[in-house]
């Protein structure tokens, strides 16, 4: 099963991602596992200095942005690298 | 329009920018304009509030817009990564230089300060260097330089810039040769940090374009309602306020001024947007240009929020050190423009 996981601790921008990924998925009916990483320590392991960060089957796709909803579709469907 | 700089990015934006020179050329007519139809009485204390509002805003988003546009092109040439391996390996001042400067290009957020600092700590660059990025940063930031040029004039934008650099260099490399890694959280030097693969190298001019396109919508769209009202209030203190109210309280006279307007400054939580035309028309109306300045690098460049984020990392006695320094040094340029000018 694909995994997304949103990096980030509190920010606003965070919150947003988080609640785009959760919409789309939801919407579309995608059966992928959405995590929301706020630790610290686990955050910097993918080595991002800009948060949100998003992750996509452990590979960063976007650092420190709020991606376009098509991309972000793209991506939890599979269909862009 | 949205369609339209998508597809043709960079023609968009030529196409709209004699538009952009047009507007903020006729701007001054259409606000004299807007008074005499309104039927005030001309130099009353409303109508020239009145007419100080519906000039200023107007000119400060178009101003904003351009500026913003701009800088989320340049900063699209600068990542953190990039900027981190530029430090990388230099020299104390050196570094605290190349730092401070790095600070006002990077794109940066308060909300990112803390997996800045770990990468920055963890890939080696000493805790001055670090510091003078953190503080660089925040202070010099496009929002700042728009309203200062705007509503002061470009001498001002400039040395704010300037002396806002100096105070950045210069407290890093305090922070640096204090040798205080000892009042880090000790977690920090335990995180390892991964490796980022992004092909960042690889952007088209089109979409460095679309990058200060996104930029304008990101930033406009969140500060437009502080400036609306920051102009508002400074209209209001500029109809309404006598001449020289200021002079006793903020003015030079009052040697105190200075570091008062720190102690005020540094616990007040306002984005650049809102305090700087209020600070406008304060400097109208007597309080002197070094308080004045003392003030907006206090309430811009040392926030409460930000510093208690930093808590995550830092111990107790590092942030009064840090808070310290950057406060004194901020004194310092308040008193010398105080003298100069």
């Amino acid at each position: 099963m694909m995994s997304v996981k949103i990096l980030g601790s509190g920010c606003s921008k965070c919150k947003t991602l988080e609640q785009r990924v959760r919409q789309l998925a939801e919407q579309h009916k995608l059966p992928i596992e959405i995590e929301k990483v706020s630790d610290l320590q686990e955050i910097m392991k993918y080595g991002i200095m800009m948060t949100p960060g998003l992750v996509v089957n452990g590979v960063v796709k976007s650092v420190g942005s709020i991606p376009k909803d098509e991309q972000l579709l793209a991506w939890m469907e599979g269909t862009s690298l | 329009m949205k369609e339209i700089f998508a597809k043709h990015p960079l023609g968009a934006a030529i196409a709209l920018l004699p538009v952009w020179i047009f507007l903020y050329l006729i701007l001054q007519h259409i606000a004299d304009g807007l008074v005499a139809l309104s039927g005030l009485m001309q130099g009353e204390r409303f109508t020239e509030a009145l007419r100080f509002f519906i000039f200023e805003v107007p000119k400060v988003l178009l101003l904003l817009t351009l500026i913003v546009f701009i800088v989320g092109i340049i900063r699209s040439y600068f990542s953190p990564e990039r900027t981190r391996k530029m430090l990388g390996g230099k020299k104390l001042f050196a570094g605290n230089v190349l730092a401070s400067l790095l600070g006002v290009v990077t794109p940066f957020c308060s909300c990112s300060a803390i997996p800045l600092f770990l990468g920055f700590v963890e890939s080696g660059i000493p805790l001055g260097v670090t510091f003078s990025f953190l503080i660089a940063a925040p202070m010099i930031n496009e929002v700042a330089l728009v309203l200062l040029f705007g509503l002061f004039g470009w001498q001002t934008a400039l040395l704010y810039m300037s002396t806002g650099l100096i105070i950045a260099m210069v407290s890093g490399y305090i922070i640096g040769i204090l040798k205080l890694e000892k009042h880090v959280e000790p977690w920090v030097y335990e995180v390892k940090a991964g490796h980022l693969e992004m092909g960042e190298d690889k952007i088209q001019f089109a979409q460095r374009i679309s990058a200060g396109v996104d930029a304008v919508r990101e930033i406009v769209s969140k500060v437009w309602i502080y400036i609306v009202i920051g102009i508002a209030v400074g209209a209001g203190i500029h109809g309404y306020v006598p001449e020289n109210f200021m002079a006793g309280i903020m003015g030079k006279g009052a040697w105190w001024s200075v570091p008062v307007a720190v102690l005020i400054g540094v616990p007040m939580y306002s984005n650049a947007a809102g305090i700087i035309p209020v600070v406008q028309a304060l400097l109208e109306k007597g309080a002197s240009l070094g308080t004045v300045l003392a003030f907006m690098m206090s309430v811009i460049g040392l926030s409460l929020p930000e510093t208690i984020i930093l808590r995550k990392v830092l111990k107790l006695r590092l942030i009064f050190i840090f808070v310290g320094i950057v406060a004194t040094g901020i004194i310092i340029v308040g008193y010398i423009f105080n003298a100069v000018y």
